[in-house]
């Protein structure tokens, strides 16, 4: 597992550039792309259960879906930030990726750390030291547990026609 | 205790008496804003469409204005797509290539009224509280889920306070005012929180609120909002919508904020954001003399009437420097007529700026007056993160229409209070 490693204020921009936002839609289409301004190492060799911390207000700037639905798709297990901008915090539930907002993990953590998650816990494990992070609010849990604020949608709109 | 804008009208759309910050609430939002983007979330719920339909007709505004007219065949397919879309499902906004930049069509049209909630995919969404409405921005997934039941979850935000005091200098613009703020506060000051905007807010049209409104989001707001007044009832029924259209909320004079700032605007100089952030705000005399490209006069940001005003008021006569290109994108059709019925788009082609069709242009890169590496662009939009107009070697400055203006001229970063005699 990898720790990929950035700073403050890591825009949507710079997850997945704008110039593509129009072409590339599903994440067949994304993967090549994504990080493509920051870290062009980041798309070639990036793996399944690789992590990213970073700094404060990730995910700051447009709208754009590419990035969580990429980094979901590539297997990104978590990203641990001091903070999230909050459309990509909300597109994050909706795709099912986990956001842990952890500013003392983050300040903790030195290259070549091991790292471990504990969901269901709420714990994370930055060498030797553990840090909690705050659960989920349920109605928020109750769509990342369907896998997805669609499934969930649909789910519910099947529910609303039995009755 | 007092409530504030943010609490009072999510405790109206969840029909509780009160609500407090952290507080989930399920509202049902008066619209939804889609774009270009509305192929790609309608190609997500298909077969969904086919068994529940659209919640409600007149529930989204779509508006194509990100890559318009299309680029390439691709951009065509998805506008084509959504043309269908809106004719079997019989939406009731729709706003075809050449209307607009969505967010000035929503505000033009009366879609975002005071007191009312718009949830909108895209960042920008945030604008509409220059008119009193809660506005902010989703993503596609759940612009996709809203279509089909109506309704979302919104967590009550805690709230900013900032009051303006003083009146603004000459050639001081509303964006000067914004950039400060956002300097001030960082890219991440306002993050989860509902930012209102108090004191001297008369002096600011609602063309002037829209620009402070719309940049609240580039501080990490979830929306930014400025009270009902008599500008805003005034603006409202210009456009055909009296007082008894809609029901303002304010907050109370005792509400609880989490943070209170103020700002003399008397102190409130031109200013600039620097590569490659938004919060990287510059006194202009910092950065003067700075060689440039390329000036884009527009976006959601600054391309209405009263900022083509300003800049065919400092192009009346004169030329842009030959090392500059500048792009000219007005907001909206409307934006556009009436600029050439006050000889405003004479005025501006006539001193070398080249028209761009109404809509979003290059300002997210995907759709012309792309820059080339080493390149420079001075723009009146709102984002100047790296590669965000094409190409992540170029370097993009933000400022006020004024100083764009009087930059083009000189050919380099110029304070518009000593580039020229108006």
């Amino acid at each position: 597992m990898k720790i990929w490693k950035y700073g403050d204020n890591i825009n949507t921009d710079m997850l997945f550039p704008g110039k593509y936002t129009y072409t590339c839609s599903t994440a067949e289409e994304v993967k090549p792309h994504l990080l493509e301004d920051l870290d062009p190492l980041f798309a070639k060799n990036v793996q399944e259960g690789d992590l990213i911390f970073a700094g404060k207000n990730f995910g700051c700037g447009s709208s754009r879906e590419q990035p969580t639905l990429g980094l979901k798709a590539v297997g990104i297990a978590a990203v641990v930030a001091e903070s999230f901008a909050r459309i990509f915090y909300r597109s994050s539930i909706n795709q099912g990726l986990l956001l842990i907002e952890c500013p003392e993990a983050v300040h903790a953590y030195k290259k070549g750390d091991t790292v471990s998650l504990d969901v269901e816990k709420g714990v994370i494990t930055v060498g030797s030291k553990h840090y909690s992070f705050p659960k989920l609010p349920k109605e928020i849990l109750a769509i990342r547990d369907a896998g997805g604020l669609l499934p969930y949608t649909r789910e519910k709109l099947k529910q609303k026609k039995k009755r | 205790m007092g409530m504030t804008f943010a609490e009072k009208i999510l405790a109206r759309y969840a029909h509780e008496k009160t609500v407090v910050p952290g507080q989930i609430v399920t509202v049902k939002p008066d619209h939804l804003l889609m774009h270009d983007n509305a192929a790609p979330i309608i190609s997500k719920i298909q077969p969904e469409l086919k068994e529940y339909g659209v919640y409600r007709k007149d529930l989204p505004v779509i508006v194509l204005d990100h890559v318009v007219p299309a680029a390439a065949e691709k951009n065509a397919a998805q506008h084509k797509q959504i043309r269908e879309f809106v004719k079997t499902y019989k939406i009731k906004y729709f706003f075809d290539v050449g209307c607009g930049v969505c967010h000035q069509i929503v505000v033009e049209k009366g879609l975002a009224l005071p007191g009312t909630v718009v949830l909108g995919s895209d960042s920008h969404t945030c604008s509409y509280g220059a008119v009193g409405a809660f506005s902010s921005g989703i993503d596609r997934t759940e612009a996709a889920a809203l279509l089909l039941t109506g309704e979302t979850w919104l967590k009550v935000p805690v709230s900013i306070k900032i009051t303006l005091k003083g009146k603004l200098g000459r050639m001081v613009t509303a964006k000067d005012v914004i950039l400060s703020i956002i300097g001030d506060v960082s890219a991440s000051g306002a993050d989860y929180a509902s930012v209102e905007f108090h004191g001297s807010v008369s002096q600011f049209t609602v063309d002037e609120r829209f620009t402070i409104a719309n940049m609240g989001v580039e501080m990490g707001a979830k929306n930014a909002v400025f009270p009902v007044d008599a500008v805003t009832t005034q603006y409202l029924h210009s456009i055909g919508f009296p007082p008894s259209k809609y029901k303002p909320v304010n907050p109370d004079p005792d509400a609880a904020y989490k943070r209170e700032l103020s700002y003399d605007l008397t102190k409130i100089g031109p200013v600039v954001a620097v590569p490659h952030g938004v919060d990287k705000v510059k006194s202009i005399k910092d950065v003067e003399g700075i060689q440039i490209n390329q000036c884009l006069l527009g976006t959601c940001t600054n391309g209405r009437l009263s900022d083509l005003r300003i800049a065919a008021k400092i192009l009346k006569g004169k030329h842009i420097h030959p090392n500059v290109r500048f792009l000219i994108l007005p907001a909206s059709r409307q934006v556009y007529l009436d600029a050439l019925k006050e000889g405003l788009i004479t005025t501006l082609v006539a001193a070398g700026g080249t028209l761009l069709p109404t809509g979003c242009g290059p300002c997210l890169g995907a759709h012309q007056g792309a820059l080339a590496p080493g390149e420079r662009c001075l723009s009146t939009s709102n984002r100047n993160f790296k590669g965000r107009m094409g190409c992540n070697e170029a370097e993009i400055y933000l400022a006020s229409p004024a100083t764009v203006a009087v930059s083009a001229i000189k050919g380099k970063i110029t304070d518009p209070r000593k580039g020229v005699q108006i």
